[in-house]
């Protein structure tokens, strides 16, 4: 019986896992449909950034309220991992509380581990009733309907059951250790853990027998541990997958000044060769060369995915869509259509749909789509004042920004499809060196001027 | 007032052989856009005072390429940033000090790539830099004790991480410093970035320069300061919009210390 357990709990963490590591693979498949993109520069720099904003937290907590309980329930998360592991070792070998050598130190761990899990339990009680009772407008944006609401709730589910499951196991486990079950009591009689929540638990326990006991102890623990599996299987399909792509994506993101924009090299090489007196405009071969991988001229900006850079997809399976850069966007804020937190999830979607149609045909297969006009409309795009809002509101790193200018550079130089009044400045900018209708030679009159 | 302003070209510094500390860059807006054009002037007076030997190029400055490049026409401001490098590098071009944030920005971070390296500060970091060498003092006047607000930039701002050097100067003009709830790196946009000036707004509830000046109304100031000609066009129109010309100024940070002893 002790052995069929085992080997089943080998299985479900073998096929748990197996699942995960697919899934990611073909994520990282994925952000590599993208442009690539140096970011290895700095790599010190980048390591403090990382250290500071992803495992720190240091921008969540602008946010005072949300911040601090997402710090708690980030801390649980991650200190309460330790117990997985025991929980994992217990379930290969058939042991129980295989760490409970550690003495005291081992209780004051599990007491600790129960606290945490009672403050994240109120904590992701605190974010339901955030996101579905109070009135607050990042959580009720046009863009948080359907599956992105259904999803964040989902997630605050799983998290109450997970950690009522873990403190329902420990109570079981404290009354049979008590009772002085079988494999569950310590030589000499001495408590392994100590339960200084799930110890309330117990007179729920009163007159129960001990194999009653241990069905609810190991219905608990095999609910929690596959619990945990599934979740970390969802993840993929869930904007969750932050817990694990926060670190990478700020190591990744931007480090120069936020109003520094890339030049593109592309252009730089056609505007010097245009101002070369002596270049040969009909000695086209070798330059269109240089400019393509395949000899193809290049694409300038994005109207898919495929042009964007891998950084920029990273960050879109990265956002959690909190909305922090929606909520302080000028242009939202003011009415418009233009949500940053829209444009992350609309190339995470369209991204997720290439992949589909990857694993479908074993290559993209054109689907008539793209990510221009498709999922993002170009009165989004036009609608930013490419303040850096965004870039500066995001608890990690990502720049929605740069994929509005990627995509503004598509429709201005690929299809010369500018709204009517900013082609008139372009322009005016080409003749004249201004904005408006000036003459250059004019432009000095202002010191003769009273 | 006809004050007599001096504003050398650089090829008259070109022509004595000489070279000035800094080039002006005025701008599109400092030169042509009625309301700029008085920054612009509050500023070289603040040079002429200092005695700071600067130029201007005049007739040879041309747009550098910002509003094209934030609009996504690369090609366009590769071009003008290619003349404008071209036209600085010939007179040797060290240091540039601008009253334009978004020229600043361009100049400062975007230019190098393209081969043009300069030390670039804007107007108000310069002024500060003046102070602090003594060359110029600043005293309250008449903003002493007045109700200020300052409206960051963003391409100063958050774009830069420029967020002391105006307040500085505002502090030295003694004035009581009241900050917008939204300030510093959370500052609203104006709504003119991105080359939003250019071109009708996108369908929405409002305009964003009217939101912004709604928060700025939320501390009660009596001047609006701005250290951009764009944020300063935006703001003045929101201030009309909601009928304050009478309570509200808005003016330059360098325009305040210029009037404030009526320079």
């Amino acid at each position: 019986m002790q052995i069929l357990a085992q080997i089943a709990f080998i299985l479900a963490l073998a096929i748990g896992i197996g699942i995960f590591v697919r899934n990611i693979r073909r994520m990282i498949r994925n952000i590599n449909l993208g442009r690539e993109i140096d970011r290895n520069d700095n790599p010190g720099e980048r390591w403090g950034k990382m250290a500071k904003i992803a495992l720190g937290q240091y921008k969540m907590v602008r946010r005072p309220v949300s911040g601090i309980i997402h710090v708690i329930v980030y801390l649980g998360f991650i200190i309460i991992n330790i117990e997985v592991l025991e929980i994992i070792i217990d379930g290969i070998f058939g042991t129980h509380r295989i760490f409970a050598f550690a003495g005291v130190t081992y209780g004051f761990l599990i007491g600790a581990f129960e606290i945490l899990a009672l403050l994240v339990l109120v904590g992701v009680i605190i974010f339901w009733i955030r996101r579905n009772v109070l009135n607050i407008y990042r959580f009720r944006a046009r863009e948080l309907t359907s599956w992105p609401k259904n999803d964040a709730n989902y997630i605050l589910y799983f998290e109450m059951v997970l950690m009522t499951l873990f403190l329902v196991m420990n109570a079981a486990d404290y009354q049979l250790q008590l009772n002085g079950a079988n494999h569950y009591a310590m030589v000499g009689g001495e408590i392994a853990g100590a339960f200084p929540v799930s110890g309330w638990l117990l007179p729920l326990f009163d007159g129960l027998t001990d194999s009653t006991l241990i069905i609810i102890e190991r219905t608990a623990w095999w609910l929690h541990i596959l619990g945990i599996l599934f979740f970390l299987n969802y993840l993929y399909y869930s904007k969750h997958l932050h817990i694990l792509l926060a670190f990478p994506n700020v190591y990744f993101s931007k480090i120069k000044p936020k109003a520094e924009f890339d030049n593109i090299d592309a252009v730089t090489k056609e505007v010097k060769l245009m101002m070369d007196p002596d270049a040969d405009p009909f000695a086209t071969p070798a330059e269109t060369e240089a400019e393509g991988e395949e000899g193809e001229p290049e694409k300038f900006g994005a109207s898919d995915v495929f042009d964007l850079n891998r950084v920029q997809l990273l960050n879109a399976y990265t956002c959690t869509e909190c909305g922090r850069c929606t909520d302080q966007c000028p242009a939202n804020n003011t009415g418009k259509l233009l949500s940053p937190r829209k444009i992350m999830m609309d190339t995470r979607d369209r991204l997720e749909e290439v992949g589909a149609n990857i694993n479908k045909n074993g290559k993209f297969v054109d689907d008539g789509k793209q990510l221009l006009d498709d999922y993002i409309l170009r009165e989004e795009l036009w609608a930013c004042t490419t303040c850096q809002m965004c870039i500066e509101a995001c608890p990690v790193g990502i720049d929605p920004l740069s994929i509005i200018v990627e995509m503004r550079r598509y429709l201005m130089m690929e299809q010369s499809a500018g709204p009517a009044d900013l082609n008139n400045a372009m322009t005016n900018i080409e003749n004249n060196g201004a904005p408006w209708p000036y003459n250059q030679m004019d432009r000095l009159n202002w010191a003769n001027e009273n | 007032m006809a004050e007599n302003i001096q504003v050398p070209t650089m090829a008259q510094f070109m022509a004595e052989g000489k070279a000035p500390e800094v080039l002006f860059w005025v701008g599109c807006m400092g030169s042509f856009d009625d309301r700029a054009k008085k920054v612009t002037k509050a500023f070289v007076r603040l040079l002429n005072r200092a005695n700071v030997e600067f130029a201007v190029l005049g007739t040879e400055e041309s747009c550098t390429g910002d509003p094209a490049k934030r609009a996504g026409n690369e090609f366009l401001y590769q071009m003008q940033a290619a003349g404008n490098i071209e036209v600085l590098n010939g007179y040797e071009i060290k240091k540039i000090v601008t009253t334009c944030p978004h020229c600043f920005n361009i100049m400062k971070n975007e230019y190098p790539g393209l081969g043009g390296n300069f030390e670039v500060m804007h107007h108000t970091t310069f002024l500060k830099s003046l102070l602090d060498e003594g060359r110029l003092t600043v005293e309250g006047g008449k903003f002493k004790g007045k109700r200020i607000t300052f409206h960051d930039p963003c391409y100063l701002g958050r774009g830069n991480d420029i967020y002391e050097a105006p307040r500085d100067l505002l502090r030295k003009l003694e004035v009581e410093l009241v900050e917008m709830k939204r300030c510093k790196k959370d500052a609203m946009c104006c709504g003119a970035g991105g080359a939003q000036m250019f071109k009708e707004p996108e369908p929405g509830k409002e305009d964003v320069n009217v939101a912004r000046t709604e928060q700025a109304m939320e501390v009660k100031p009596e001047v609006i300061a701005a250290g951009c000609p764009f944020c300063n066009t935006m703001m003045t129109d929101g201030v009309k919009a909601k009928d304050q010309e009478k309570n509200i100024e808005v003016m330059d940070v360098a325009e305040m210390i210029a009037n404030a002893e009526d320079l």
